[in-house]
């Protein structure tokens, strides 16, 4: 997990598989950074994720809730298809923005 | 059933074995040529299924899990996920989105994806005895895929 700063912006790129084996300590290291930074808004950059299961909804959603403690929002940007497809079923869309992965041809 | 493959595996309920399961299915079910929404779909179900045994069946112990997936005729991919712990008390409830009696590390979207993701599932419990979900999805023969 990387992440950078930008007037306010907390960029975290997360990678790999999210699933419950891993998601504890993504969920904790989120929640360091926003501690640490306290931006104004938060961005999962989803591009080098390349599974996830409903471990990750989980992580947005607690990372969501722990923006609006503070007053900040969240966005989810370069999204693939399959964590689309699960963030989606789970109705995430409707309470936070998710920017797609652009399409490669 | 009559069966054209199938497959067994047994494992103990360690986070570490949900990748090693979800990756298992998803080879053995690459002989029906799925696409990779397909393989998405089924591995993120078994993820599911699998994740729950480690979760809610056996929370305080390591216990037995048992995968077991066949080919049926018709391009169908049969799976069955077992566990010997302590069951669902009740499964309607436990199959409503959002339900969950994990903490804030749970979304309760487990069942809810599980359903959206296959084409079958069903789920068979005892209290104290174990929990069995039995999942089936028809892969798309290439021909017909767009
Ligand atoms: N194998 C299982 N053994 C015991 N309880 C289970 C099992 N699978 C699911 N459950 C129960 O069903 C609930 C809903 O499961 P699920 O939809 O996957 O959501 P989550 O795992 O996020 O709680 C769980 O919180 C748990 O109470
Ligand atoms: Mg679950």
């Amino acid at each position: 997990m990387t992440s950078f700063l930008q007037d306010k912006q907390l960029t975290i790129a997360l990678t790999g598989e999210i699933d419950h084996h891993s998601a504890k300590k993504t969920m904790q290291q989120i929640g360091e950074k926003i501690d640490l930074y306290l931006p104004n808004l938060c961005i999962l950059d989803f591009k080098a994720v390349n599974f996830m299961d409903s471990s990750g909804i989980a992580i947005v959603i607690n990372t969501l809730r722990r923006m609006r403690e503070i007053g900040g929002q969240i966005k989810l940007s370069n999204v693939p298809p399959q964590p689309l497809k699960v963030l989606k079923t789970a109705g995430v869309e409707r309470i936070t923005s998710i920017e797609p992965r652009e399409v490669m041809i | 059933m009559k069966y054209e493959n199938y497959m067994n595996l047994e494992f103990p309920s360690k986070s570490a074995n949900e990748a090693f399961a979800r990756a298992a299915v998803a080879s053995f079910a690459a002989q029906l040529d799925p696409n990779l929404d397909e393989l998405g779909d089924i591995k993120t179900a078994v993820s599911e299924a699998v994740t729950n045994c480690i979760v809610h069946a056996y929370p305080d112990e390591i216990g037995t899990i048992v995968l077991k997936a066949r080919i049926l005729p018709g391009n169908v991919l049969d799976i069955v996920i077992k566990d010997k712990g302590c069951g669902i008390e009740d499964i309607a409830k436990a199959r409503e989105p959002m339900f969950s009696t994990g903490g804030e590390e749970r979304s309760g979207m487990g069942f809810t994806i599980m359903e959206s993701f296959m084409h079958e599932v069903k789920v068979n419990s005892q209290r104290g005895k174990g929990t069995t979900v039995h999942m089936r999805r028809r892969i798309v023969r290439r021909g017909d895929k767009s």
